[in-house]
């Protein structure tokens, strides 16, 4: 009986040994893909070692694409010239290209293995987005459910971005979220200051990133990001500007205005912010420091419904009905938006009707 | 029996897989994916494919292990563990080498070769290539037709699916509901083969 279960057992390991040992033999032989060359925009190379995604691949060369969803195929960010090697476009693929992104060979880099040479394309400013470390110096409270965080850079010690663009930032594994995730947040500091930057944060209910943002973060707490992305800036005309922004929008139009402010620029420049309640209204002392820095500027804070006993002396209504009762025509301006999918429709809609150009309104839209 | 009998034996019983023995359709096996993979019938098809070659060459693989390796060592009740152990080997085998070499099948069909790793019509073939004692060659046979019946039957499926996603049907049936009458009406309409041929 003892010598039969041994016997049983041994045939039964050896066979799935054997088996083992076959599939192991394959992975090395087979599945092996050696060292591949990755052709950069036609003049950088680099070796790697071959079978992963070219997503993957490219972060350990520290070249940081844009990616929300990690490297699952479900958010469409990370799309990238490949134009030679890369196979087959993948049913993954076909959701997020259209017919012109498919004839210029734009790929999703998270669902493309690394198999063989391959020949990319990377905008250049992607070569700029480094990862960095830093120390969560300051956290502001702005409203009710609105935070400023000042984050001092410490690796590397600095970091150029335009005025307008975001960074990811890290959110480690906390409470009862295990895997780590990214946010893009806009910067929304004076770019003048290298060596930290600030963003403002609205709490979301049950978002992974703020709540750890606001109940996890201190003060002191090692922080880290990468970045800048995006291609929300000023443009380089001097056509009258309208700021559109409501809650947390505010950023990068804080930082733009910074920007001016530091370069001296002479547009004429109207920022319309909405807010529901005079209660959810910030940085105003901020904005009149910048009407009287920039001759040519002025803040417009519209306050949906003022709070009952609260003397409220400015604009009531949505944002749009203040930029309809304010600006007569919009042929020649430039408008910058920056708010919820809602408010940034909206507008789009009433500066149309006001004659504005839809290619001279750039927004930046956070759902 | 001498050869030619037993080719046309093989290709009664493949006959028979395909149509009165259904595994799909007779045998409810394979479900799963026949419910998950047949709303469009590209990727219907692909998944169909795979099905086909994997069920094939794991019924050959396991004949040999049952007929070499457990009859001899009167091991015949490990039967199931050797064959999950040699279906998986040979799924996870054939995902690595048709990645490696042929990239355009593997977009085909690659994808769903994980999938089938776990598909009970998989093991459900091994299993009644032993209960029914088929020689090599008839389960070649088999082991085909069994692979042949599943492609059509989610073909056919996916084809119907396809057709009704343009349909008004009534909150309740979407989705799986709908697709289970389907499934219960084809099997139906599969029994109207049993009058054309017996082989078992």
């Amino acid at each position: 009986m003892f010598s039969s279960i041994l016997i049983t057992v041994v045939i039964v390991s050896s066979l799935s040994a054997g088996l083992a040992a076959i599939l192991v033999v394959c992975q090395l032989l087979v599945a092996n893909y050696g060292t591949c060359q990755i052709t950069i925009n036609g003049e950088k190379e680099i070796s790697v070692q071959g079978g992963e995604s070219l997503l993957a691949v490219l972060s350990a060369q520290k070249i940081f694409i844009p990616s929300a969803c990690g490297g699952r195929g479900t958010c469409g960010l990370c799309k990238l010239k490949v134009l030679e090697g890369a196979g087959p476009l993948l049913p993954t693929e076909e959701p997020y290209l259209d017919s012109e992104e498919r004839k210029n060979q734009v790929r999703l880099s998270c669902q493309v293995k690394v198999r063989n040479d391959l020949q990319i394309e990377i905008p250049p400013e992607l070569f700029a987005i480094r990862e960095y470390t830093c120390r969560c110096a300051e956290i502001l409270d702005l409203t009710h459910d609105i935070k400023q965080f000042r984050l001092e850079l410490h690796e590397p010690a600095a970091m150029e971005y335009i005025p307008g663009q975001y960074v990811q930032l890290r959110t480690p594994p906390y409470a009862g979220q295990k895997e780590e995730v990214y946010r893009a947040y806009s910067i929304s500091s004076d770019p003048a200051q290298k060596n930290s930057i600030e963003l403002i944060i609205r709490l979301v209910p049950k978002g992974i990133c703020t709540t750890w943002c606001f109940q996890h973060l201190n003060v002191g707490d090692t922080v880290r990001f990468n970045g800048p992305f995006g291609d929300f800036h000023l443009s380089d005309t001097d056509k009258p500007i309208l700021f559109i922004a409501g809650g947390s929008g505010m950023a990068p139009i804080k930082c733009m205005l910074h920007h001016m402010k530091n370069t001296g620029n002479p547009r004429q420049a109207t920022y319309f912010f909405g807010a529901n309640q005079v209660r959810e209204l910030f940085l105003t002392d901020q904005m009149h420091e910048f009407e009287s820095a920039l001759p040519r500027f002025r803040f417009v804070p519209v306050v949906a419904r003022p709070e009952e006993g609260k003397a409220w002396q400015g604009q009531t209504g949505l944002v749009t009905d203040a930029v309809r009762r304010e600006i007569s025509n919009a042929a020649e301006c430039e408008a910058y938006l920056c708010g919820s999918p809602g408010m940034i429709d909206a507008s789009i809609k009433v500066l149309q009707e006001l004659g504005m150009n839809r290619e001279h309104i750039y927004f930046d839209k956070f759902g | 029996m001498n050869f030619g009998s037993e080719i046309s034996e093989a290709f009664i019983v493949c006959i028979a897989a395909i149509f009165t023995q259904n595994i799909l359709l007779a045998y409810f096996l394979g479900l799963c994916p026949f419910l998950g993979v047949s709303r469009e019938i590209r990727a219907a098809f692909g998944l169909g494919l795979a099905v086909i070659f994997v069920m094939t060459a794991t019924t050959l693989l396991n004949w040999l292990a049952y007929h070499y390796v457990l009859v001899p060592l009167q091991l015949e009740f490990f039967r199931f563990i050797l064959f999950i152990i040699i279906i998986a080997a040979f799924v996870q085998l054939t995902e690595m080498v048709i990645e490696r070499y042929s990239p355009l099948l593997y977009q085909s069909l690659g994808v769903f070769l994980p999938l089938i790793t776990v598909n009970c019509a998989i093991l459900g073939a091994s299993l009644f290539m032993v209960i029914r004692d088929y020689s090599f060659i008839v389960t070649i046979g088999y082991g085909l037709g069994s692979g042949i019946g599943w492609f059509l039957a989610i073909i056919a499926m996916a084809g119907i699916r396809q057709r009704l996603a343009n349909d008004r049907i009534p909150r309740g049936l979407q989705g799986p509901g709908i697709a289970l009458i389907i499934a219960g009406l084809m099997a139906l309409a599969f029994t109207g083969f049993t009058g054309v041929l017996q082989g078992q």
